[in-house]
């Protein structure tokens, strides 16, 4: 059987991708600051890299379905492993981002530099890549609870690399919290799933029966178990604080991959049942408008260059939930082209948000490292410093912003089209909710772009506002390389989407567990997209080089950005960060909750006048710490159980003990 | 032989009070010791002769009648303390709960659902009021190395269950039952070694400061 064959090939791909990435943390354990150690490292990961997404494309191309049960004699039944199309497709952004990380590190974590703190990183970004890849694998529920566990803990370690900082032991703290919080519920839904089907094992896709009360706690549950590690709106709390104060190309993974492995879970879990109530897709649809919508207002108000990223994979996660709440609502409806669009723009986002959402970390990273902040207001003029760095900046933030000829264009353009498709496909209340979706796009694109002129402004056109934060130079090559390969990525998917319609295919026959695949290219314009695509791309080449002949021409003089006519301009007269984003922030003060600062001028002649916004992050300080301190205050009395006393502590053990005697022996 | 397994098993409960009784730590590491070793020869009064129970009969006693004890005496010589002073239960009501204890074990082990060669055996009682009055030193004592002791008897009383467990006992089994002693032994001793260096004092009751607030 030849394909039983290539199967096989393809699972010994992954094997060696895992065990590549889960040994590429050893080299610098045993040669502490030896940056040859870091070098091989790096290039185990690469290794890996290369060989899971010759896996994954694989896979994808020519899906086998292939599970191997493991050995038994585990508890909760033998586990097993599978390989089928959609593991591979989110298996691709793991690859990608983890190996263009261990890239970036090389230059943004030198091991000669942090003789303490890169064997660390180094050994748990491999960790956390390697339970990654093994999570995408593993087909056992309780298997699944494990490396899920494995994989939470090693992304806490690494997002903790700087320790000494009280406020990198603030977010770890955080992100512990949620992530077990997460764990928990993941729990309660395994077991309902296991009182359901009679098994520890992934149920197939389509079998389970989704009404009654059970599946409705399993999709509440995995709703929210997967929902707080994916960080959808009212449950991403841990999101801002974790991605900032971790090392950046530990956000990058984290921002890219570790956020989708709840979109995963959900998608796996939903893929389950077969015709879903309504409510469940409406459910899903409204919780990612509000992420998305929420998500990129909060984005606009920060002043934390990688607190504002880490907020705009909320707003992105958000878009994913909205193509994920219409293939719901298609299922329900039974159309299946709403499932179609609204199930490839999601899956497609996901790759896409993987791809731009960590080069622009990586951008971030650059610019931190070399300007030695992360405060966009002492920020700027970046640009003329790393140049490359800027272009591959611009690169993402461009993707992000849903513009064509890049990748988010065409993903979002999907979910648009789903939208457009249920007011034909099924008309009615319900068929008029996924319609709703698409004004609620356009207004997080619109958000996005000003955010993004806002970040790209401040950062990286205009005057240095501080001389302590002066960017140096261009970073180092495996810097440069590591976004170069992700801006590529971007351009491609951009340019030449027809490449990954076949694989979306496939996986859409994976989720289904089989059937006739809807015809992507018969939905979505694929010709034109790319036409349109070059085309910019060629005019926007043609302008670059139009311009740079004529300024070869042409004599020129170097003065300070936006002078504006003044004869001594200073940096203190650029738009400030804030100054971007008041009047937006303005608008959703209701929901934001903006803390203003501001001395206004006043009389004939003023005296000093100053503006200061912060941004809270509103949902963790004025509504779950107050919850928390009440539950505090309520449980005084509870409290009194735990008293520090080990003895007492001994015979609250025996006395559950002799209570578990009598109940059992009863 | 069963009448000779019985009466080494009703040398094991007496032990268990000598345990309880005393407040000078020597002694009670020694009963230990001495109930570690007939708790060692009785795998062999039990179950037919084989090379494999000479090697676990000898396991066992090297580990519960040898070794874990010099570690503990060690460990008491280190510390530079003697005995047990206000205990949170004191001897008295220790001794009068443990003869409770093993009663209540005796009419527990007379309800339970056991198997029908096992019946009328005194293995099962006497392993629950050995369980027991290992918990029982655990909860009463203050001093880190008594609650060590606690452990090493509450060790033997699942491992008097165990011999009932296995007909030829799996060396997995009893491996890992070893194994888990050693562990707990060497963690605690890690424990004894930082609360005498923290706190300049084996008394654990002073580990509540460490509670969370």
């Amino acid at each position: 059987m030849a394909t039983g064959g290539l199967a096989i090939n393809c699972f010994v791909l992954f094997c060696l991708a895992v065990a590549c990435q889960g040994a590429s943390g050893l080299p610098l354990l045993f040669s502490r600051g030896s940056n040859s150690a870091q070098r091989l490292s790096a290039f185990l990961m690469l290794a890996g890299s290369c060989a899971g997404s010759a896996g994954a494309l694989w896979a994808l191309t020519a899906p086998v379905p292939l599970s191997f049960a493991l050995v038994s004699g585990l508890p909760f039944g033998p586990g097993s492993l599978g390989i089928d199309a959609l593991s591979a497709w989110f298996l691709l952004p793991v690859f990608l981002v983890t190996g263009a990380s261990a890239l970036f590190a090389l230059g943004y974590w030198p091991a000669a530099q942090n003789p303490d703190s890169a064997p660390r990183v180094t050994f748990f970004l491999g960790l956390l890549a390697a339970s990654l890849t093994t999570l995408l694998l593993v087909r056992h529920l309780v298997l699944f609870l494990v490396v899920w566990e494995i994989m939470a803990l090693a992304a806490w370690f690494a997002l903790c690399t700087e320790d000494e900082k009280p406020e990198v032991r603030d977010a770890g703290i955080l992100y512990l919290v949620t992530a077990h919080l997460g764990v928990l519920v993941l729990f309660a839904m395994v077991s309902l799933i296991a009182s359901l089907t009679g098994s520890y094992l992934f149920p197939a896709p389509g079998t389970l029966p989704a009404q009654g009360g059970l599946a409705m706690a399993i999709f509440i549950c995995a709703l929210i178990g997967f929902g707080l590690k994916a960080g959808v709106m009212p449950l991403h709390v841990w999101l801002p604080s974790a991605h900032a104060n971790a090392p950046s190309h530990i956000s990058a993974v984290l921002s890219g991959v570790v956020l989708k492995m709840g979109i995963y879970g959900m998608v796996r879990i939903f893929s389950c049942f077969v015709a879903p109530p309504p409510w469940w897709g409406c459910t899903v649809l409204v919780l990612g408008a509000v992420s998305g919508v929420v998500g990129v207002a909060f984005a606009i108000g920060q002043h934390d260059l990688k607190r504002l990223l880490a907020y705009h994979s909320i707003e992105n996660i958000g878009i994913i939930m909205i193509g994920l709440g219409c293939a719901l609502l298609g299922q329900s409806l039974s159309a299946p082209v709403l499932v179609t669009l609204g199930l490839a723009g999601a899956l497609l986002h996901v790759l896409n948000h993987a791809t731009f959402k960590a080069l622009l970390f990586l951008g971030a990273g650059a610019v931190i490292q070399a300007a030695g902040t992360r405060e966009i207001e002492v920020l700027g003029g970046a640009g003329r410093r790393l140049p490359l760095t800027g272009l591959f900046f611009l690169t993402g933030a461009l993707a992000i912003c849903g513009l064509p000829p890049l990748n988010g264009f065409v993903s979002e353009l999907m979910i648009y089209l789903a939208g457009f498709a249920s007011l034909q496909s099924s008309p009615g209340l319900l068929g008029a909710l996924p319609v709703l979706a698409v004004p609620v796009l356009a207004l997080i694109g619109g958000l996005a772009v000003a955010c993004f002129v806002k970040v790209y402004g401040v950062v990286f056109l205009g005057e240095p506002r501080s001389p302590e934060h002066l960017c140096a130079g261009e970073p180092p090559g495996s810097m440069l390389a590591s976004q170069a390969l992700l801006a590529l990525v971007c351009v491609l998917i951009g340019v030449l989407p027809l490449c990954v319609a076949r694989p979306l295919e496939n996986v859409l026959i994976s989720y289904r567990g089989g059937g006739e695949p809807q015809a992507l290219v018969s939905l979505l314009p694929f010709v034109r997209i790319s036409l349109v695509a070059m085309l910019l791309v060629v005019l926007c080449a043609a302008v670059a080089l139009w311009l740079r002949r004529r300024s070869a021409r042409i004599p020129t003089t170097v003065s300070r950005t936006w002078g504006c006519g003044y004869l001594q301009p200073t940096p203190r007269m650029q738009y400030s960060a804030s100054s971007f984003g008041s009047l937006l922030v303005g608008w959703f003060s209701t929901v934001l909750r903006p803390e203003v600062h501001k001395v206004e001028p006043t009389g004939s002649f003023p005296g000093p006048a100053a503006y200061r916004s912060h941004l809270p992050e509103t949902a963790l300080e004025r509504v779950f710490l107050p919850l928390l301190e009440y539950l505090y205050e309520k449980s005084a009395l509870v409290r009194h159980l735990q008293h520090g006393k080990l003895n007492l502590y001994i015979v609250y053990t025996f006395l559950t003990l002799v209570v578990l005697y009598v109940l059992t022996t009863r | 032989m069963t009448a000779l397994a019985d009466q080494l098993l009703v040398l094991c409960l007496l032990l268990n009070f000598a345990v309880l009784g005393t407040s000078r730590l020597a002694f009670s590491v020694r009963a230990v010791a001495l109930q570690g070793v007939v708790l060692g020869v009785l795998p062999a009064l039990v179950h037919p002769f084989s090379w494999h129970l000479v090697a676990i009969v000898a396991g066992i006693i090297l580990v519960k009648g040898a070794a874990i004890p010099i570690l503990i005496v060690r460990a008491i010589h280190k510390a530079d303390i003697q005995r047990e002073f206000e205990p949170f239960i004191g001897y008295i009501p220790s001794l009068v709960l443990g003869a409770l204890f093993t009663a209540l074990a005796f009419i527990f082990a007379a309800r339970l659902p056991l198997a029908p060669e096992h019946e009328g055996l005194l293995f099962v009682p006497a392993s629950l009021a050995t369980l027991m009055c290992g918990f029982l030193v655990l909860m009463g004592r203050r001093k880190a190395i008594s609650q060590v002791i606690g452990y090493l008897v509450m060790e033997n009383g699942i491992f008097i269950f165990g011999l009932l467990l296995a007909e030829a006992m799996p060396v997995m089994v009893e491996a890992g039952a070893l194994l888990d002693l050693l562990v707990g032994v060497f963690v605690m001793g890690i424990v004894i070694n930082h609360i005498s260096r923290e706190f300049s004092s084996l008394d654990t009751s002073r580990l509540s400061t460490l509670r969370e607030e």
